[in-house]
């Protein structure tokens, strides 16, 4: 019985007060070496939604965003449920040691945050998180978050300016970092569900071998990216 | 609101079920201990890495699956190297009544969910860990992680990380990977390697250069490796 009761109390807390609207104030730093972020979309939604779940398939607007940075989809999708959502507020890319810092104010029962942004230059490499709860109390609190494969496409590290879904190759390196002429590191995506990105290999050969990245330039160490949230 | 107020009474009638069948759990005339159950959700986050067997237990605090900068017992090297869980948790069982084996490999992409339990105490803590089969003894697990004060239907979510058992040197060679990639030897009693069990350095894989190794780019990994999801059940 002990351990029943509190459960019960904890349920009937949670049902019968709703969390309220809250002012956030959000930012997001690139914690990376290279890598850029396409435009942010940063989401306060109920539980139960999700822009991404690891060991699931990617939805075909997720997909458009780690192979393209395109976020409308996703952004589409998640006012479609009622989310409160912030696009792009670095307006255009974030680069590596970048911050950006936005207010967001979630109404009630939108009390988890989810955030994505395509990773540059990368296949399907995003930076992610899935479902954070929310704290209610005042105050600043401090995430790590890791960079994900969408499991959508071989990261072959081809820079050719492929980044509508379906079209092998890496849309374009921001820091102009990349080299030209690369066979190609892979033709295969061995696990087809989102997870955890292997990072990039890269080489050393600017107008050939396998990677058109550069592996001194353009290698990462999870976590890719710090959020600060605090609690008005 | 309607559909709160339903969820609100299936609690209820939940709980008086619940409250109608306590506190005999353990089947016997002795109602002085407290079973207590959780859920083990173990998913595998890598591209390219089965994950062997978890040797999972419930346990007290004179237990532990191994220490950081210490010597791997036995059975650990065995998981580690080869993805036999049989000895880990014959060692834990000699502490501990509540050791579970996993359902099988986990696959990248996949999970694997276990129920274990043990009587309620204070020190409660959980600890499991699974190999990187395309490695030579690499393994993510958990190290004793408290779940005394959780209440029933909460949940506690952990990324894992990646450790080198250290009695195994990282030579990436087919004749010692027991996984896929190699399709070689697994255990092997001699230490050739550190014998410290520290955090895994990652792969090299021959796409980086590594003369001799049977690992090619997939098979790389960055932390986390897994996740776990614990469910308190009762």
């Amino acid at each position: 019985m002990r351990q029943l009761l509190p459960g019960l109390v904890a349920a009937g807390a949670l049902i019968t007060a709703p969390v309220a609207a809250q002012d956030l104030t959000i930012s997001v730093t690139n914690l990376t070496h290279g890598t850029y972020f396409t435009p942010l979309l940063v989401t306060a939604h109920a539980s139960g939604n999700h822009l991404f779940q690891t060991g699931q398939a990617a939805s075909a607007n997720l997909q458009a965003m780690a192979e393209g940075g395109d976020i409308s989809g996703l952004s589409a999708d998640m006012t479609a449920i009622g989310a409160d959502n912030v696009e792009n507020p670095a307006a255009d890319l974030l680069g590596p040691g970048a911050s950006t810092s936005f207010n967001l104010t979630n109404s009630a029962g939108n009390d988890y945050l989810s955030l994505t942004a395509m990773l540059l230059p990368t296949n399907d490499g995003f930076v992610g998180l899935d479902s954070l709860s929310i704290p209610t109390t005042p105050g600043t609190y401090s995430y790590r978050l890791n960079a994900y494969d969408a499991g959508t496409e071989a990261n072959n590290e081809v820079i050719n300016g492929g980044g509508t879904p379906g079209t092998l190759g890496i849309p374009a390196d921001p820091g102009a970092a990349g080299g030209t002429g690369a066979t190609g590191v892979t033709t295969t995506e061995a696990n087809p569900v989102v997870h955890i990105h292997r990072g990039v290999l890269g080489d050393s050969n600017a107008t050939g071998g396998s990677s058109d990245l550069d592996s001194s330039v353009h290698r990462w160490l999870n976590p890719v990216a710090e959020l600060m949230i605090t609690v008005n | 609101m309607e559909a709160l107020k339903t969820a609100a009474i299936a609690v209820l009638a939940t709980g008086t079920l619940l409250l109608a069948g306590c506190p005999n759990n353990d089947n016997d005339d002795n109602d002085t201990t407290t079973r207590v159950s959780y859920e083990v959700t173990v998913a595998n986050l890598t591209t390219s890495q089965p994950m062997s067997p978890l040797a999972a237990v419930l346990h007290g605090g004179s237990y532990a699956m191994w220490t950081i900068g210490s010597s791997a017992s036995s059975g650990l090297e065995q998981l580690a190297e080869a993805g036999d869980n049989t000895e880990l948790l014959a060692e834990a069982g000699s502490t501990s009544d509540n050791v579970m084996s996993g359902n099988g490999l986990i696959l990248p992409g996949q999970s694997d969910t276990i129920i274990i339990e043990a009587d309620e105490a204070t020190d409660l803590a959980l600890s499991f860990a699974s190999m990187l089969v395309n490695t030579n003894d690499a393994f993510t697990g958990l190290n004793a992680r408290s779940v005394a004060s959780m209440e029933v239907d909460t949940v506690q979510t952990v990324n894992l990380r990646t450790y080198d058992a250290g009695t195994e040197a990282n030579s990436e060679s087919a004749a010692t990977i027991p996984g896929p990639a190699g399709g070689g030897e697994g255990y092997n009693p001699i230490r050739d390697d550190n014998d410290a069990v520290r955090g895994h350095p990652g792969v090299v894989t021959s796409a980086d250069g590594l003369s001799g190794s049977a690992l090619a780019e997939a098979h790389r990994f960055d932390n986390p490796t897994a996740r776990v999801t614990i469910t308190r059940l009762q």
